[in-house]
């Protein structure tokens, strides 16, 4: 296994398997995630490394005929035990999708939806966080004048940014992001980049992307996965330079995929 | 070289003749349906537009008064025949007769000539004799006329106010007497003072009734004293009371401005006053208040159960085979002819339930039914019976509509699947759910055959909404607008007399069911426009 020892990290599997039915999706994959950094996953389309991201937050409970096996320890705890609160691990692990998904709210609204689900009401509390995180999404310029217009009036890049600013109000321990820029113009996508490295001050980031270059822009770790199964994982600098792996290197070259 | 493609290729190639065949099946549709529409318009908006009164001279010598209907060919097409209304029911015991145009001599258009709405036999043709009061009036006039139906008019509203009292009275007759029998049945001895206190009660109310009954008698004769007398057009002379008269006019020498405030005041008394003459004339409020009220109690009860189980199919329950023979089952459901919903409303709602209600609540007074006999409760049951397989599938596909992406964005930030639905998904499918409700009170408002065994009569005597306590009166029986046109087209002994009316309710019928939908399509539309994305 091509792997590097990770200090500190916030996120570890075990031998994790993902089944969709009899279909092994992901095999046997072992990887931590360091605390407070971005961690980019690439790999080819089909090759498990949306389904790997969706584990860490169970949103692949969603879907009826799947089925897990192997740890997910977020800070020591096994996410998959029968005793999580699947609630209270989707408040610590955050997730902003691929296509921007904001509710048909008011900005406002779609900021604080996380705090009014968990019952918050203090109008002062809730006008402070929408600023916060707003600014903290480089978005409070742009919509300060206009909290309470629908959300869907935003641009793409805009609405993406809001969801980021969603994800954060509820002030999880680690942000999901599911090929983030992928519905984005290029001018949109540098600024949401921007915005990635601003956020690996507070939050650890996880992030899947199609996009090569942005991998090796925003990340510090990059694993590459192919068919299920993690290939290398190391410092995105060592990745991207010196890759152990000859499908990496044929990957990263654009040999295939 | 390329050869030409021939004409008739590329005609075909074009697709000119699918885009002919589209657009005429189309112009079809609309058309059939516009032509509906202007058959009803047509018909039913010329009502009320006072048509000029003739005076024929036929070569027999006779006279005839009468208002021209229609014009066709006689039997052997050699001539012209004529239908006129000639009115005057209790004279000729017909209102309409057919004159062939040969036979007319002279037709003129005297300004005289009246027509009297009255309250029984129809219409009256013909011209004011003179008066019968007992005080001096003046000359026979229609000036004068007016004055005195005026005067018997505020008669007639006393009497009404005293017609109000007494139903009211009668209203708490019957409230005690149901007491009595409850104790009755309980078997309280005579001196229990809960029954001697209704007993007393009792007796004051009946001395009170009969006191009211008397005084009632005594001013109708009073009313009825004053009288005018008319004759037709042989000089028959007749004297009519003048309470029985609703209204006089002369449409000889009306004017246009005339005509269209006489139309104001039909299209007043139609849609706020009481019908008369079996049905065929006056008004259709208790019609259209029971059609509205039936519609509005049956959405109260198939949009919410219509909702939650479409809820329940789309986000809880597991897909599989057995969801899908559900879902199956209710898009049959819809297809299911109204009137098996009528028996099973009859059967179930009415002798099921209904009877079970009055063996429980009301034992006393069986055999006499009180839920146990049609009304606008079981009416409304049976009738959201029918339409929450439409409310359904309307929701489920709303649902089913909202992307994915919506209901993982709410859990990824801790939704539970409730908050999701009540807050994310609900608002979001609001506008598809109206689409539902739409549909389902537009077939409510249509349908009559299901209502015609739960609880649809001819003539309510009292509407389920009123006055005394507790002020809804589900257990009532009602009308219906839908109805109204089968029963006064079809089971009216006068139907000739009664096609006016026929068109006038189809075409109010149509109009409350387009009103209701266009403010539930308002609602759906500023919906639409909160809920719905505009583009990336």
């Amino acid at each position: 296994m091509n792997s590097i020892k990770i200090d500190n990290p916030i996120i570890e599997v075990e031998n994790l398997c993902f089944f969709y039915g009899d279909s092994q999706a992901i095999h046997g994959v072992d990887i931590s995630f360091p605390e407070k950094q971005v961690t980019a996953l690439i790999g080819p389309s089909g090759c498990g490394k949306s389904t790997l991201l969706r584990c860490f937050n169970r949103m692949n409970d969603l879907i009826d005929i799947s089925r897990v096996e192997g740890k997910v320890l977020l800070s020591g705890q096994n996410i998959y035990d029968r005793s999580t609160d699947i609630i209270e691990l989707r408040r610590e692990v955050g997730m902003v999708f691929q296509k921007p998904n904001p509710f048909p709210k008011s900005i406002y609204e779609n900021v604080i939806y996380g705090l009014r689900i968990a019952g918050e009401n203090d109008h002062k509390l809730l006008d402070e966080r929408v600023e916060s995180c707003l600014k903290g999404a480089a978005l409070w310029d742009e919509v300060k004048d206009r909290l309470q217009d629908s959300a869907l009036g935003l641009s793409g890049g805009q609405m993406q940014r809001l969801c980021i600013a969603r994800a954060i109000a509820v002030n999880p321990k680690v942000i999901l992001m599911d090929e983030p820029c992928s519905a984005l113009d290029p001018k949109s996508t540098a600024r949401v980049e921007e915005l990635i490295s601003e956020l690996r001050k507070d939050f650890t980031i996880i992030i899947v992307t199609h996009n090569m270059q942005q991998a090796a822009r925003v990340s510090d770790f990059t694993a590459f996965l192919f068919e299920g199964s993690l290939i290398e994982y190391g410092l995105t600098d060592q990745i991207f330079v010196k890759p152990r792996n000859k499908q990496t290197e044929d990957y990263i070259t654009g040999r295939f995929g | 070289m390329i050869s030409q493609p021939k004409r008739t290729n590329s005609y075909w190639r074009a697709g000119e003749p699918m885009v002919w065949l589209s657009a005429a099946a189309l112009t079809l549709t609309l058309l059939s349906a516009a032509i509906l529409l202007i058959v009803i318009m047509v018909n039913g908006l010329g009502v009320f537009w006072p048509s000029p009164l003739q005076r024929l001279e036929l070569k027999d010598g006779s006279l005839v008064y009468g208002q021209q209907i229609k014009v066709e060919e006689t039997a052997d097409k050699s001539a012209l025949r004529r239908q006129y209304k000639i009115a005057n029911r209790d004279l000729y015991g017909l209102d309409f007769r057919w004159i062939d145009e040969a036979q007319i001599l002279t037709e003129t258009t005297p300004e005289e000539l009246l027509v009297l709405e009255r309250i029984e036999h129809g219409d009256f043709y013909g011209t004011l004799k003179s008066f019968e009061i007992s005080k001096s009036v003046g000359p026979a006039t229609l000036a004068n006329l007016r004055q005195q139906l005026q005067i018997a008019n505020n008669d007639l509203a006393q009497l009404a106010e005293l017609v109000e009292k007494l139903n009211t009275a009668s209203y708490r007759m019957e409230k005690l007497r149901l007491e009595l029998q409850k104790l009755d049945y309980r078997k309280i001895a005579i001196e229990d003072p809960a029954r001697v206190q209704l007993m007393d009660e009792k007796v004051r109310l009946e001395a009170q009734f009969t006191e009211l009954v008397k005084l009632q008698t005594k001013r109708q004769a009073a009313a009825r004293q004053a009288k005018a007398v008319f004759a037709d057009a042989a000089g028959q002379e007749k004297s009519i009371a003048l309470v029985d008269i609703v209204q006089a006019y002369a449409p000889n020498q009306m004017s246009t401005a005339d005509k269209l405030l006489f139309y104001a005041y039909k299209l007043k008394e139609l849609l706020l006053g009481e019908p008369r003459e079996s049905n065929t004339e006056g008004g259709l409020f208790p019609a259209i208040f029971g059609t509205v009220m039936l519609i509005f109690v049956m959405s109260l009860f198939s949009f919410p159960l219509g909702v939650i189980a479409a809820i329940y199919l789309r986000e809880y329950a597991k897909e599989g085979i057995v969801v899908r023979i559900v879902r199956i089952a209710v898009n049959n459901l819809a297809g299911i002819p109204s009137i098996v919903y009528g028996i099973f409303g009859l059967g179930f709602f009415i002798y099921g339930i209904g009877h079970g209600i009055d063996s429980l609540f009301f034992p006393e007074r069986l055999p006499t039914p009180t839920f146990g006999t049609g009304g606008l409760l079981w009416a409304s049951l049976t009738l959201a019976l029918l339409t929450v397989p439409v409310v359904i599938v309307s929701t489920e596909e709303a649902l089913g509509a909202i992307p994915r992406e919506m209901r993982e964005g709410s859990y990824a930030l801790g939704a539970t699947k409730f908050q999701t639905l009540y807050r994310i998904l609900l608002p979001m499918a609001s506008p598809g759910i109206m689409t539902g409700l739409i549909l389902a009170m537009a077939r409510a408002a249509g349908e009559v055959a299901p209502l015609m065994i739960t609880g649809v009569v001819k003539l309510a005597p009292a509407l389920p909404l009123d006055g005394n306590f507790p002020f809804l009166h589900l257990d009532r029986k009602f009308m219906h607008l839908g109805f109204h046109i089968y029963d006064i087209g079809f089971q009216s002994p006068n139907v000739e007399a009664a096609k006016p009316m026929v068109f006038v309710t189809t075409l109010l019928l149509v109009l409350i069911v387009l009103l209701m939908s266009s403010v539930a399509i308002r609602l759906r539309n500023k919906m639409k426009k909160r809920y719905t994305f505009g583009t990336f």
